[in-house]
């Protein structure tokens, strides 16, 4: 657990993250075909593509610095809105992070990370967007609860976005009928959640 | 350059060269004009190192007036102003104005030698109440 202050393996977590974009790429697309514009999936993995390319030199530094590159990366690779979502969690987050995070510096860290898309989008809980998985990410790491639990609580929360009506984004044009389907970054931001939280702690 | 720029940004590259194509008939050279659209790959989308380059194209002492499509463009557009910084992001501004008609009609008050506030508040008239 990260109580311990464990040293991080950046490297790993960022290859297991790209793998699991790349693995669910299509997935992630057809969610965005059906309330969204359908880029989700390829925008999602040419971004964490570009961040696997450079995963060695980012395991190299620092990691509030390894994580605002990687946050800057994304902002210039993934495109469409997810791009500057993405990379504003990452670069807000490296800003915020300490080099060697205990549990409560990260939870502080990743609050104000999730406050920073919130205000890049224009948005807030509860508008089928990814920071439905967001914060009730970070309110199951503040609570001190396991990586199981956390990961579990990621995929309920994309979930959740089912029944949801759109408010900010493209699916926000279908209105009632954005209703019924999972939101793309909701997904993904879950996907990712379990990426990490399995590379640190098998199941 | 004297002039406010204009910069066009669509998620169709189609779009914002015709957009572009539009301005250019009213207002000739007169104006600081730049577009860019698409993503790596040839299909839809806006990316913000291109918005970048486009507003860098398009630079005028007097400011440069964004106008965008639909809301991808407008995030990476308010990502790439935030990315370009001070002294220039307090220059950029990002049009609440329908692209086509917001970016021909900004160009045509730009041309005439206006503020970049009084070029935004033209193509703000356009936007729909």
């Amino acid at each position: 657990m990260m109580e311990a202050r464990t040293r991080i393996d950046l490297s790993a977590l960022i290859t297991a993250v790209a793998d699991t974009i790349a693995a669910h790429a299509d997935e992630l697309t057809a969610l965005d075909q059906a309330i969204g514009d359908g880029d989700h999936g390829l925008n999602m993995k040419r971004g964490f593509e570009a961040v696997r390319a450079e995963a060695a030199s980012l395991a190299e530094k620092p990691l509030p610095d390894a994580i605002k590159a990687i946050g800057t990366k994304l902002v210039m690779t993934v495109g469409g809105a997810s791009g500057p979502l993405f990379g504003t969690l990452f670069m807000a987050l490296g800003k915020e992070i300490s080099p060697e995070p205990s549990r409560a510096d990260f939870a502080a860290a990743l609050g104000k990370a999730n406050d920073a898309v919130a205000a890049r989008g224009k948005s807030q809980i509860g508008q089928k967007t990814m920071l439905d998985v967001l914060y009730p990410v970070h309110a199951a790491v503040a609570a001190g609860k396991s990586l199981r639990e956390i990961e579990a609580a990621a995929d309920e929360a994309a979930e959740a976005t089912k029944p949801m009506k759109a408010i900010r984004g493209r699916a926000s044009f279908l209105g009632e009928r954005s209703i019924g389907h999972v939101d793309a970054g909701a997904r993904s931001t879950a996907l990712i959640v379990r990426a990490i939280t399995e590379t640190l702690e098998p199941a | 350059m004297k002039n406010v720029g204009i910069v066009i940004v669509s998620h169709s590259p189609k779009v914002a060269e015709g957009t572009a194509d539009m301005v250019r008939q009213m207002v000739g050279e007169e104006v600081p004009l730049a577009w860019c659209g698409g993503n790596p790959e040839g299909g839809l989308g806006t990316q913000v190192g291109a918005i970048m380059e486009a507003i860098d194209k398009a630079w005028s002492e007097a400011g440069v007036a964004v106008l965008v499509d639909l809301g991808g463009a407008e995030t990476n557009s308010e990502m790439a102003v935030e990315m370009i910084g001070e002294p220039r992001a307090s220059r950029i501004v990002i049009c609440n104005a329908p692209i086509v008609e917001g970016a021909v009609m900004a160009a045509t008050e730009a041309s005439g030698g206006a503020s970049l506030r009084q070029v935004v508040a033209t193509a703000h008239e356009l936007a729909p109440a």
